[in-house]
């Protein structure tokens, strides 16, 4: 039996407006770093763990196998079948939720404090003792099946399954994390217990809990938890560069209405320049109706119900990009519209009012995130993922008041390149043509 | 929905925990609910009106939500956006959804912001001066919103068909959005006549969530909510109703963007009434235990588990509605299964567990789920605020909705049986098959 169980590295106190989230940085007997916020005012806990990896550990030919092992993590194990497994986690009001993502798995656990021990038992059953009955694989087989047959008629993953091929090719980025008909008909339950072996590994773990738990109660319960996976995998992919270029490509397909997608490439999230790039991008089209995008295309002129666009940092890639859907007699004018306005941002940057009114959106927004235990437990786990301390909730409105006006137009110079954007367009589009 | 934005179902509330909830009338009739959470200093601020879809005219489906775009614009103080604007230069974010009983709008922002928020929202009740301009560019956004929701997905023009099928006489049959071919007719004449009848304090509701205190909340609402005059010719809200329905309805839409065929039942059923939660209440058990978890549901473990008909099960049941409501079944067959199939093996399957008793172990976890859902709810004022909101302008009290999660746990097996037998009745409901072609509609 542990008695002193728990090693606290640091305590920060973190204001956020007038709120305090206590974040406890620890680490675990076994080995094990987690971010905890103490917040006992509601007797349930959440619990978000992520480990690095994701689809893109698939091994060759085995494309969508990391996907359906993650479907099947649920679907049984130990002495359990799917339905007994199941039948346990309802009766104690828990929910799990096992998701793969391009270079993420992530794990969520919501409990109600009485039932923490079972909960965490069951939980560790489902991680370390899977079983992939070959019932539960068929199954679940037809599931993922069924969805994608269903993307071969979605106009967006349509749009998205070009661009991501065209983008980044051989690498996992550029083809669906589901797999295609004919790999997902090849894998084997052996195909899922490598996939299981690969993916749900100790070496890069990340954990935070939010809510009626301790920082001292923690660590123990994750060494149980967690302490019997492997520690280490497969190494991942590696970097891969944008390699889509300028230009329209058009997918015919029979639809009212048109979608595009758009983009090029963008800025890593290490960069110096990103809050700079961050600000100009809510300017763009991140920040919902007071962006110029949206201005212009739907506001003035009533061309969409909705255009965005994202900086989107990945692992291994980045990319700056945007979506918009317009009737096919109308789609045209909505590009032209966007490209205008990427150029214009491009020519002549904002203005110190635009960077004056983003800037008190943007930090008046952030606090307003963590409003809840399981909002607070997924910034945290994705804070640690991509480096940050917890001091980055006390500085983050800091740094990003301190991007200049002169900043964000030398990015917007630098990054935005309207001839280099590609529209992947799905539909009917009356007046555009692919190039070549 | 003026933005794109997933609506989550929030679960409904179990007795162990209440929130504090304190509630007052303004003078000239408004309604105010104040939910406290002084964990983060954030409030969400919004206004109900008591009017939706299904109150509007004939001939001129879509107007409430178009009216709901409008009310974006200018007032006789505000520019057009310039609502939004102060909002997002204030670091809050705030949007609008209308549905067939209410329209709601609504800002999240941090809490010493609340009585701008108040100060805009009771100017746009009344002021609005709106033009045939702003007609004109937002019925195209409405019509592009109707593209993206429901033109560009089979599926949507599919549920469109079956609930216009479902009701025979009430307005819940016209899509919220509106027919395509009468929201192009939309004018600003229809958008001012519809405004100037249904905003008013008589028929809203303010929700005040999160790190704010009943007596402040109060005060402000007085400022400016209770000086707005009473509208003396709001209408009483009564709705035509549906005669009782004698003959089945079958309708196979065909669409070649259809992936994976599915079928869909539903039958007309109750709601939640005021004082009256009970039958409501058992659905709600019905539902979970006809199609909830694919693991354990009468559905999900005969046609997913003991065979392989079907790659999708589900029942669904929304309690929520000022009238007749439904309570609904899909499934999706397997690779192989014809639709015939797949639907005699989920009428075998009801069949089934109409004939044998409730299994008491799903029962009691089912009560458990329920309870615990209640102290999850806390974790989410918005949810919460959303529940007092709806439930108000569905004909229910805030008694009702504390009521609720009681009278779910006093549920009995006789009750869901008695409720089942009354309402899975074929000659109530619509069965819709969703095909890419002919050839698969057998």
């Amino acid at each position: 039996m542990l008695r002193i169980a728990v090693t606290i590295c640091a305590v920060l106190t973190c204001q956020i407006a007038h709120a305090e989230v206590n974040i406890q940085k620890i680490t675990s007997l076994g080995g094990i770093d987690a971010w905890v916020v103490e917040e006992p005012s509601i007797p349930f806990i959440a619990l978000e763990i992520r480990m690095r990896g994701g689809t893109g550990l698939d091994a060759p030919g085995k494309r969508g196998a990391v996907n359906l092992m993650t479907a099947l993590i649920e679907e049984g194990s130990g002495d359990m079948d799917a339905q007994t497994f199941q039948r346990r986690l309802d009766a104690l009001a828990a929910s799990f939720s096992f998701r793969a993502f391009d270079d993420t798995m992530s794990i969520s656990a919501r409990y109600l404090t009485e039932n923490q021990d079972e909960v965490l038992a069951l939980l560790k059953q489902a991680l370390t003792e899977p079983r992939f009955d070959q019932s539960a694989i068929n199954r679940v087989r037809g599931q993922v099946l069924s969805g994608i047959a269903a993307d071969q008629k979605n106009p967006n993953r349509i749009a998205s399954a070009y661009f991501d091929a065209a983008a980044f090719g051989d690498h996992p980025y550029g083809t669906s994390a589901d797999g295609t008909v004919d790999s997902v008909n090849a894998l084997t339950q052996a195909d899922m217990f490598a996939a299981h072996r690969n993916t749900l590994t100790r070496d890069e773990i990340y954990v935070s809990a939010v809510g009626d738990i301790t920082a001292e109660e923690i660590g123990p319960l994750l060494d149980t938890l967690l302490g019997d996976l492997p520690d280490d995998g497969p190494a991942p992919a590696g970097n891969v560069s944008f390699g889509l270029g300028g230009g329209t490509t058009v997918i015919p397909f029979d639809t009212p209405q048109s979608v595009a997608l758009f983009g090029h490439s963008g800025m890593k999230r290490d960069d110096d320049d990103f809050f700079a790039a961050f600000i100009l991008n809510a300017i763009l089209g991140g920040a919902g109706f007071e962006s110029r995008l949206m201005d212009e295309v739907r506001e003035k002129r009533g061309l969409t119900y909705g255009i965005r666009s994202y900086l989107v940092p990945k692992f291994h890639a980045e990319m700056w990009i945007g979506q918009v859907a317009s009737s096919n007699d109308t789609i045209a004018e909505a590009i032209a519209v966007t490209r205008d306005v990427w150029a214009d941002l491009a020519t002549n940057g904002i203005t110190a009012e635009e960077l004056a009114v983003t800037k008190t959106f943007l930090t008046g927004e952030y606090p307003l995130r963590f409003d809840g235990n399981a909002e607070i437990a997924g910034i945290m786990v994705g804070m640690q993922m991509i480096g940050l301390s917890p001091d980055y909730v006390v500085n983050r409105n800091d740094f990003m008041n301190a991007v200049t006006l002169a900043d964000v137009n030398r990015v917007a110079a630098e990054y935005l390149r309207p001839d280099d954007l590609h529209f992947v367009v799905v539909g009917q589009p009356v007046g555009l043509e692919s190039t070549n | 929905m003026r933005r794109l934005l997933a609506l989550a179902l929030i679960a409904f509330a179990t007795p162990t925990l209440a929130e504090e909830v304190t509630t007052y009338s303004l003078d000239n009739g408004m309604d105010v609910v104040v939910i406290e959470d002084h964990r983060a200093p954030v409030v969400v601020h919004m206004v109900w009106y008591m009017v939706g879809s299904a109150d509007e005219p004939v001939g001129a489906s879509g107007v409430a939500h178009f009216l709901e775009h409008l009310l974006f614009k200018a007032t006789d103080v505000l520019e057009s956006g310039e609502f939004s604007a102060t909002v997002a230069a204030n670091g809050g974010s705030d949007n609008a959804f209308t549905s067939y009983d209410y329209t709601a709008y609504f800002q999240r922002i941090a809490a010493d912001r609340l009585e701008l928020m108040m100060q805009m929202e009771s100017n746009r009740m009344n002021n609005l001066r709106i033009t045939e301009d702003d007609i004109e560019t937002e019925r195209n956004v409405v019509l592009e919103e109707r593209n993206q929701r429901t033109e560009s997905s089979a599926g949507a023009l599919a549920s469109e068909q079956f609930r216009a099928a479902q009701y025979q006489n009430h307005r819940y049959g016209v899509p919220i959005i509106g027919w395509k071919h009468e929201m192009e007719q939309l004018s600003l004449q229809d958008a001012l006549d519809f405004y100037g009848l249904y905003y008013s304090p008589n028929n809203a509701i303010l929700v005040v969530a999160g790190d704010v205190e009943p007596e402040e909340v109060k005060a402000l609402a007085e400022q400016y909510y209770g000086v707005i005059p009473v509208e003396e010719n709001l209408p009483e809200r009564i709705r035509p109703e549906e005669p009782p329905q004698r003959a089945e309805r079958r309708i196979t839409f065909v669409d070649p963007r259809v992936s994976q065929p599915y079928l869909s039942r539903s039958y007309i059923a109750p709601e939640r009434d005021s004082g009256a939660q009970k039958e409501a209440a058992a659905l709600v058990y019905l539902a979970d235990l006809l199609g909830g978890s694919p693991f354990t549901s009468a559905l999900g473990q005969a046609l997913q588990f003991e065979t392989q008909t079907a790659v999708y099960t589900n029942a669904g049941y929304g309690g929520g509605s000022l009238d007749d409501t439904t309570f609904g079944l899909t499934v999706a067959p397997s690779e192989g299964v014809t639709l015939s199939e797949a639907e005699a093996a989920m009428d075998a399957a009801i069949a089934e567990f109409l004939a044998n008793p409730i299994d008491p172990e799903l029962m009691d976890s089912l009560r458990t789920q329920l309870r615990a859902s209640q102290i999850y709810a806390k974790d989410n004022v918005q949810g919460l605020a959303r529940r007092y909101g709806r439930a108000l302008t569905q004909g229910l009290t805030v008694q009702d909705v504390q009521d609720w999660p009681q009278i779910l746990q006093g549920v009995t097996e006789a009750e869901i049986k008695a409720v089942a037998a009354k309402i899975l009745n074929r000659d109530q409901a619509v069965t819709g098959w969703v095909v890419a072609t002919q050839e698969e509609a057998r």
